[in-house]
Order: structure tokens, then C-alpha cells, then sequence
């Protein structure tokens, strides 16, 4: 890993009350979302990391605490850098702050994590969903979202399916 | 299923109500007019939809609507084994399949370790030039064809068929290829291979002049394309801007050079770069790049090495064919590869690619299982798309369809 960039992760390790993640040769901050925008205001200000590229989520789901990561790479093309940050948010209905002010390009991507994975980010100029339809329901890539066909039942889950399988019910 | 339906937008009903801040008050008033441009549009190059308001036929703001093509490509990744689940990312970039291919190799080879032979890697860089070349060839032919230039598209489209019938020849598909496998290669290519190959890469740069001669210097192409869409090189850093529209913006960054896969740093090329960062420039850098992808081809043929093309850890790659009827081992390693597929071990990894378009990623994470646990494609089109708003304010309509195609989109990879 570059000594450049494993010194500045451990400078912003005690400013931001951060803890690490590395594999492979890739290091990443896990930092909490309240402090997630100082931060990468920091980096893009003070290291140059110019350039947000990725900005996605994992779902740890049935974990709550945290249930998601959200994922972000930054690139820094001026000292040939790319630093994670992995974000935890807790509970079904997450929240983070938008980065837009930070990365303009932030809208897309998160409008994507809406629409894909149900994280709202607060002060978003427009967060619509982006590529499935405006009227569908849930948020596809949740692990709790099937993957489609219809969900087997069984003697002994056949009411729990039941409740949640969409058809006219008799008792409706 | 947990849903959130307390937490609903307003702005979510996708209808033009929910849109009113994305327009300006002229619209409401009723001064300017709305338009629908697309998804059947020959000019968006595919599925994209646009939604336009104009002034006359001025374009005053452009709101892109995306994810016609959605395919869940990433929900159904995490449903197969990773050998299995690689077939769909020749589908995601339906231009750049080797490239596509190249990327996830790469990132479950760096997520598990897995060595690659020289043979492989040598192909590999052969295979993902071209792909680059055949994808320039369609950009150049449809952006031509977009301003009306009808010739050179048919031109283009010949010479790319010769590297359609290259992939052919080794893979048995012209497009959907998974040719490159976790380890190395799905197979050895044939001998007929390199002269195929050599006799492309002689007769190439001779078209390149030709197409060359109908457009660098052509005054109807010039005032279509100079000064229309300029980036600035601080506008293509904070949008995230990548690859050749980058490039042709005065930045000279390309992942080849800046953080080398696959042995890309033994070759010698240059990156070109281009200061005006208009349509024109980025013309201009594409074809420079053909030419440096040919000179990239040419000097991996050279030193083609002979030997494996597959990496020898069973654990990942399957044994190969001749063993089956000889070695009990081989035979429980086969069967074991392609029913439970091979675990790596837990932990996520992120992988960026060179493709045509820009900075290809993928970020992986391994649960320990035989399934990803979740992948995610960072594509070049989805964020270099996201600048067309910024670029069509105050253009014409006509000229919207030249930038169009100068961002060089592919709609499967925007969507996934």
C-alpha cells in the first residue's frame, strides 16, 4: 500500500474518530454519517481528491445495526490515489446527508442508492428514482427483495407467505 | 419486505408535477414549450429519454430520464456463482465485452489471489485493444452518421465486422464472448489467430487516413462540431468525468498508465490529449486513440510468449480437459468447480478498468460463499451522461444530438 496515502489514513483516523478497513491493498475510513461530509470536504480541499467515482451501498440485511455500508471511492489524480470510505447506517429506513454540495456528481449515484436501496439523502436537489419505473414498489436491491418467481410456501410458512403475497384475499 | 412508503417523496410520482423544479418558471407560464425526446429516438443511441424545454429550438434546460434498458444485472449477479454470474457482463457494455469480461477477472483475481500466465495476460491486452478499436469504430460511425455524414458509418461498420470475426474465430461469438476467465483464458487461441490479427492491424491505419480525409478537414463536419459542448477541466473533474471526454479536456489521465493492470505497463504509447475540450476535441482524441491501440497490438504481438493460458490453482480454475480421463483429482475438481463454484475468501475488493468510455469499475464483495454478495458496476456512461444537461443548456436541438454522441454512451451501461 502507499505510504502517502496510509499516513494520511491515519491522520484522518484521529480527526474523524474513524476506524479502518483494509484488503487486498485498499484501505478504507469507516466513518459515521454525520462526519461523512467534513470529511470528504476535507479531502477534496485539502488532499485534492478531485473526483468522487463510485458511490453505492451493501446490505447486511437481516443485521440492523449497522444494515447498510455505503461505499464510496475517491480518486485523487494528482497524487495517483483512491481512497474508500465506508459509511454504516442503521435501521431500515436509513438516512445519510447528501454529498452534492461536495461532488456534484453525487446526484445520480444518489439517486440510485434511493431507488435501489431505499437510503434518502437529506438536502437532495432531486431525488426521484432513476432507472426503475417511478411507480414500483420497494427497493431492489435489498436483500430482502426477491429476485423474482413466486416465493415457495410451505406447511409451516404458508400464512406468512400468504399475508404478503399480492392477490385478492377472500376475508378482503 | 420492508418497504418505505412513510418516508415518500412528493417528487417521486415521476409525473411532470414532481418536475416543476426541474424546469424554469417560463414553462410553467406556458411561454416555453415541453418536448419528448425519445426513448425510440434514432439519435439517442438507444433507449435514452429525454425530456427537452425550448425556446424556439433553442434547448433551455435537458432532463435525461434513464433506465429503459434496466436489466437488475447487479441483483442478478448476486444470485449466481461467479463463474455463471460472468456471462452477464458481456451484456452490460455491449460494445466493450472484453473489457467488461477483463474487469471482473481482474477484481476476483485481486479478491482471491489468483495468478494469471503470462500467454493470458499478453491476449488479454490484445483482445481488450481491439475491443477498444471496434467500439471507437461505432462511436465514429454513428456520430458521423448523427450529422448526417452517412459514408464513413458504413466504412466504420466494415472494418469493425473484421474484429467481430477475429473474436469469432477464437471464441465462437462475434460479441457475447466470455472469453476471458477467472486465471487467464477460456481457451488458447488458434494459430490462425496472429496473422489474422497482423494482417488487421496492417490494414487499419491506412482506413483510419481514409476516414481521416472525410471528416478532420471537412468544413460541414468543423462548424457541426468546433466550440459546440465545451468541458472545462474543472466541470470534468467535479462531474467525474472519465476517458476520452476527459482527456480531450487537457487531462491526461488514463488508467493504463496511472495504475497498470494486466501488464499494460510494459507497452509503450502515449495518451492523447486534446486543450479545447469541444466535440471536435474529443473527435480528435479518439482517433488518436485507435492508432495508440493499434500500437499497443502490435507490440504485445511481438512478444506473444508461448505456455498456459490458465492458472494452475484448482481451486479456482477447472482442470484441464485431457485430465479428466486420467486423474481422479482432476475429475472431483471439475465437478466440484462447476456445481458449487469456487469461494473466495471474505472481504471486498475495488477494480477500475480502462474501457472506451472511460473509468470501468467494479467493486466486489465476497461473503465467504460461491455467490458475490454484492457487486457493483461503476460504468463510464452512467456519470459522463450525467453532464448533458450542462452541455445542451443554450444549444440547439440539432446540436443536442451531436453531443449525444460525443458522450459516447451505451444505454446498457448506463441502466445495468
Amino acid at each position: 500500500m502507499d505510504e502517502t496515502l496510509q499516513s494520511l489514513v491515519e491522520q484522518l483516523k484521529e480527526r474523524f474518530d474513524a476506524s479502518t478497513y483494509s484488503y487486498a491493498d485498499e484501505i478504507s475510513l469507516v466513518i459515521g454519517p454525520e462526519r461523512m461530509i467534513e470529511a470528504c470536504r476535507l479531502l477534496r480541499d485539502e488532499h485534492s481528491f478531485e473526483m468522487l467515482v463510485m458511490e453505492s451501498a451493501v446490505d447486511y440485511w437481516p443485521e440492523l445495526k449497522p444494515r447498510f455500508h455505503v461505499i464510496l471511492r475517491l480518486r485523487s489524480l494528482k497524487h495517483n490515489l483512491i481512497l474508500g470510505i465506508r459509511v454504516p447506517l442503521e435501521g431500515n429506513f436509513p438516512t445519510m446527508p447528501t454529498l452534492e454540495t461536495v461532488y456534484p456528481n453525487a446526484n445520480w449515484f444518489e439517486r440510485e442508492l434511493w431507488d435501489m436501496f431505499g437510503i434518502r439523502s437529506l438536502g437532495h436537489s432531486d431525488l426521484r428514482r432513476i432507472v426503475m419505473p417511478h411507480d414500483w414498489e420497494g427497493h431492489p436491491l435489498r436483500k430482502d427483495f426477491p429476485l423474482g418467481y413466486e416465493e415457495p410456501q410451505f406447511t409451516f410458512n404458508f400464512d406468512e407467505i400468504d399475508l404478503r403475497k399480492p392477490y385478492a384475499k377472500e376475508s378482503q | 419486505m420492508t418497504t418505505t412508503k412513510e418516508f415518500e417523496f412528493p417528487l417521486m410520482d415521476g409525473t411532470l408535477d414532481g418536475m416543476t423544479h426541474l424546469v424554469s418558471d417560463r414553462a410553467i407560464e406556458g411561454d416555453t414549450v415541453l418536448l419528448n425526446m425519445g426513448p425510440q429516438h434514432p439519435s439517442t443511441h438507444g433507449v435514452l429519454r429525454l425530456l427537452l424545454e425550448l425556446d424556439g429550438e433553442t434547448v433551455i434546460t435537458c432532463i435525461p430520464d434513464v433506465g429503459y434498458l434496466h436489466t437488475g444485472i447487479e441483483k442478478n449477479m448476486e444470485a449466481k456463482t461467479y463463474i455463471k454470474a460472468e456471462v452477464m457482463s458481456d451484456r452490460l457494455d455491449y460494445l466493450n465485452n472484453m473489457g467488461n469480461n477483463l474487469v471482473y477477472c481482474l477484481a476476483i483475481e485481486k479478491l482471491t489471489g489468483l495468478d494469471v500466465p503470462e500467454r493470458a495476460q499478453v491476449i488479454r491486452v490484445i483482445l481488450v485493444e481491439l475491443q477498444r478499436i471496434s467500439s471507437h469504430l461505432v462511436w465514429l460511425g454513428t456520430h458521423a452518421l448523427d450529422l448526417a455524414a452517412m459514408s464513413v458509418f458504413l466504412y466504420c461498420f466494415r472494418e469493425r465486422e473484421l474484429i467481430l470475426d477475429i473474436f469469432e474465430m477464437i471464441s465462437g461469438q462475434r460479441m457475447m464472448t466470455t472469453f476471458i476467465r477467472p486465471g487467464g483464458l477460456w481457451r488458447d487461441v488458434p494459430v490462425e489467430f496472429e496473422a489474422a490479427v497482423r494482417q488487421f492491424i496492417e490494414a487499419l491505419p491506412e482506413r483510419i487516413q481514409q476516414y481521416e480525409k472525410m471528416l478532420t478537414k471537412n468544413p460541414l463536419f468543423i462548424r457541426r462540431t468546433k466550440g459546440l459542448g465545451v468541458m472545462t477541466p474543472e466541470d470534468a473533474l467535479r462531474w467525474g468525468v472519465t476517458g476520452p471526454m476527459l482527456r480531450a479536456s487537457g487531462i491526461a489521465h488514463d488508467l493504463r498508465k496511472a495504475q497498470p493492470y494486466a501488464g499494460y505497463e510494459q507497452y509503450d504509447f502515449d495518451i492523447p490529449t486534446h486543450t479545447d475540450g469541444d466535440t471536435y476535441a474529443r473527435y480528435l482524441v479518439r482517433m488518436e486513440e485507435m492508432r495508440q491501440s493499434l500500437r499497443i497490438v502490435r507490440q504485445a504481438l511481438d512478444k506473444l510468449p508461448y505456455g498456459p493460458v490458465r492458472s494452475n490453482n484448482r481451486k479456482y480454475v477447472p482442470p484441464p480437459r485431457s485430465e479428466l480421463s486420467t486423474s481422479m483429482e482432476a475429475v472431483i475438481h471439475h465437478f466440484k468447480l462447476w456445481t458449487d463454484g469456487f469461494t473466495p475468501p471474505k472481504g471486498s475488493v475495488y477494480m477500475a478498468v480502462e474501457s472506451p468510455r472511460g473509468e470501468l469499475g467494479v467493486y466486489l464483495e465476497s461473503d465467504g460463499g460461491p455467490k458475490p454478495y454484492r457487486i457493483h458496476w461503476r460504468t463510464p456512461s452512467f456519470t459522463n451522461l450525467q453532464t448533458l444537461p450542462m452541455l445542451a443548456k443554450g444549444n440547439l436541438v440539432a446540436d443536442l444530438v451531436a453531443l449525444i454522441g460525443t458522450a459516447d454512451i451505451v444505454l446498457g451501461d448506463v441502466d445495468r
